[in-house]
């Protein structure tokens, strides 16, 4: 039997915040695509993190946010609105975990990012957009200002202690807080899968 | 109440409703491409077996360089690794694989459809966004991410909450010169790349009717560019005939159940859509992108925005930086706008049809610029062969490579050099998307070859025009 279990519990995680003022930051920013071959436990993985924006062609570093102090620290990220957009690739969530993030705010993100974001115990909260700019400017305005996310009670509390809440699916927050393996899940439900394929093939036979 | 179509083909996929609004649906065909790779061997190393092989499709696209006819001329490196273990997962594991000796082989995109793996009323899944093109049949397909690969793989099933139902009715006619690609640039430009978001969309009215099933292919593809997971299109006479007689698809008896269950496969006249959107077919023109979203797209005939324009300061903030990324200044004509490359393919515009617009422009002229025509599979090479487009593309100074991804995505060796820019047929225009420092320009087949044999982005009605003089 498999020993594999799901990703990290998300309960309650307060850390040190990073504000992204990118407007529909793509998956190819978050990680380029010539990087998507790599393996998950790839050693430089923390590296291809936003890479073009945060490395110059010759491996040097630019003045891109998260290559100051204290944001280099940062595991909480702070976008703007739909963030996310683009590939399906869930390396974009691998990124982010490599370098410590379990939470990203922003006015909207892409479906599919987001469902990559649930599966890997990244939590994805949609704030209004002013909240947003609020949050980013005071991170702006006071580097390495943290911010607490409590799952349970849906809510955030910003560097001003000013507290949000947020909306989250029903089934996303039972996954997230308890960090389930969808696969587990899944196959308690074998007999009903065996039942619907049996119906299935006689209704649609031509499916096989 | 009626049902959408999009409700009739997810309620006919319910394994499980859970009263949270999750469902668990029933997946018909799972298509793979090289980039999972690695999905085997994590689902074998967490003890789990593939539960249907016979679902599972597979086929190296993205890390194909177009230069390559045998895995053994990909660079030894992370490419043919890539192509080496897909190959070697599906011989191991027992699902179909199209090698790229094989005429099946190209993009996932395109040969699902060009095979018959994708039907009308079916659940399609494949690793990537893109997957919003298959819909054209009439079927709900969705780009998923790894883990509900892994998902996938092990159970055949995916749990999903239903989307809401947006209606993108294109109404009129479209005007000569302007394709189904134009259609999609000016449906994003209107309701952004968030717009659908949360949504699936079903596109409709009197344009997507008197569209060939490609071109709505076309339509679907770029679905993802304005947020939604998926795009469909009602099946109908069209759809059936392109669907007859395709190696995977139903023949004889299966065929007239397929066909009686197909026909019902439409929204009710009483179905009603979360949100209603209704663009004139006949006021699109050729449409160009000039900033690092694909919303932000315009008429050929039109200029550079100015961010002092925009509503807002974050709108004209990101407008000022794509313009600087791309060097562009506002107030330009589009026209004025000089290209390095071009690129004709993608799973956006690889089939047939978009070889022939493409060709019908690039006839009797010559490239001015590099340009590259990819063929979506080995299937459309051979048919273009047929017609004697090769002959047209080579007269001209095009190059025909081999099926692939190609230079849509800078990660198989076709790719714009830093500062480099493209006209080119593909779906992202995203800031390093055809490589580091790259500059994309996204336009129909037809707008491609306009700019090819003029370096700039010319109006193809004005070609087309001459033609007919």
């Amino acid at each position: 039997m498999s020993t594999r279990t799901g990703p990290e519990p998300f309960t309650t995680f307060a850390a040190p915040a990073l504000p992204i003022d990118i407007a529909n930051c793509d998956t190819d920013q978050i990680i380029p695509a010539r990087f998507l071959r790599r393996a998950d436990d790839d050693p430089e993985y923390h590296r291809f993190l936003l890479h073009d924006l945060r490395f110059d062609a010759v491996g040097g570093e630019t003045d891109f946010i998260y290559n100051r102090e204290p944001y280099r620290g940062a595991r909480i990220l702070v976008a703007d609105i739909n963030w996310g957009c683009g590939s399906s690739r869930e390396n974009a969530v691998t990124a982010l975990l490599a370098n410590g993030f379990r939470c990203v705010i922003a006015p909207s993100i892409a479906d599919i990012h987001y469902a990559n974001c649930v599966r890997n115990g990244v939590l994805p909260v949609r704030l209004d957009a002013a909240a947003c700019a609020t949050l980013r400017a005071q991170l702006h305005a006071n580097p390495g200002a943290e911010i607490a996310v409590d799952l349970e009670s849906q809510s955030l509390s910003g560097p001003d202690q000013t507290r949000y809440d947020f909306e989250i699916d029903g089934f996303d927050k039972h996954r997230l807080r308890h960090g389930l393996d969808d696969i587990a899940m899944t196959l308690e439900h074998a007999d009903e899968i065996d039942g619907f394929r049996a119906d299935y093939g006689a209704r649609r036979p031509w499916l096989g | 109440m009626g049902r959408t179509l999009f409700d009739k083909i997810w309620d006919d996929h319910v394994v499980h409703a859970r009263e949270d609004g999750t469902d668990l649906l029933y997946v018909d065909r799972h298509l793979t491409h090289d980039l999972h790779f690695r999905a085997f061997a994590k689902l074998e190393a967490a003890g789990r077996h593939l539960r249907e092989p016979d679902k599972l499709i597979a086929v190296p696209d993205h890390s194909v360089p177009t230069t390559a006819k045998t895995v053994a001329d990909i660079p030894p490196g992370e490419m043919r690794e890539a192509v080496e273990v897909l190959a070697a997962a599906a011989d191991r594991l027992g699902f179909t694989h199209f090698p790229l000796t094989d005429p099946r082989h190209g993009i996932v995109h395109v040969i699902g459809p060009e095979q018959g793996l994708t039907l009308p009323g079916i659940f399609l899944v494949c690793g990537d966004s893109h997957t919003s093109t298959h819909g054209a049949l009439g079927c709900i397909s969705l780009g998923i991410g790894a883990t509900e690969i892994q998902h996938v793989l092990a159970t055949q099933t995916l749990w999903q909450r239903r989307p809401k139902r947006m209606r993108v009715t294109v109404t009129g006619a479209l005007r000569p010169g302007v394709t189904a690609k134009d259609v999609i640039l000016a449906t994003i430009a209107r309701i952004g790349t968030a717009g659908g978001t949360g949504h699936a969309i079903e596109y409709a009215g009197p344009v997507i009717d008197a569209m060939s099933v490609e071109g709505r292919m076309t339509v679907c593809n770029m679905t993802i560019e304005a947020g939604a997971r998926s795009g469909l299109v009602a099946p109908d006479e069209k759809t059936f005939a392109y669907c007859r007689g395709r190696p995977f698809a139903p023949e004889g008896g299966a065929w007239d159940a397929a066909l009686a269950h197909w026909r019902t496969l439409r929204s009710d006249s009483d179905a009603v859509f979360d949100t209603e959107v209704e663009i004139d077919g006949s006021e699109i023109a050729p449409m160009v992108t000039w900033g690092n979203s694909p919303q932000w797209a315009t008429a050929v005939t039109g200029r550079v925005p100015d961010p002092g324009e925009a509503g807002d300061a974050t709108t004209a903030e990101t407008m000022r930086a794509a313009l600087d990324y791309m060097d562009l200044r506002a107030g330009m004509a589009l026209s004025d706008i000089a290209v390095d490359k071009v690129f004709i393919g993608s799973c956006t515009n690889s089939r047939i049809e978009d070889l022939r617009l493409a060709a019908r422009v690039a006839r009797g002229r010559r490239a001015v610029v590099p340009t590259l025509v990819v063929p979506g599979s080995g299937l459309v090479k051979l048919q273009a062969e047929a017609e004697g487009l090769d002959d047209v593309f080579r007269a001209a100074g095009m190059e025909l490579r081999e099926p692939g991804c190609s230079m849509c995505v800078g990660m198989n060796g076709d790719m714009l050099q830093p500062g480099e820019r493209s006209a080119s047929t593909s779906n992202r225009n995203f800031r390093g998307r055809q490589g580091p420092g790259s500059r994309t320009h996204l336009v129909s087949p037809a707008s491609a070859a306009a700019a090819a044999v003029t370096g700039r982005f010319a109006d193809v009605r004005d070609l087309l025009e001459e033609d007919d003089a």
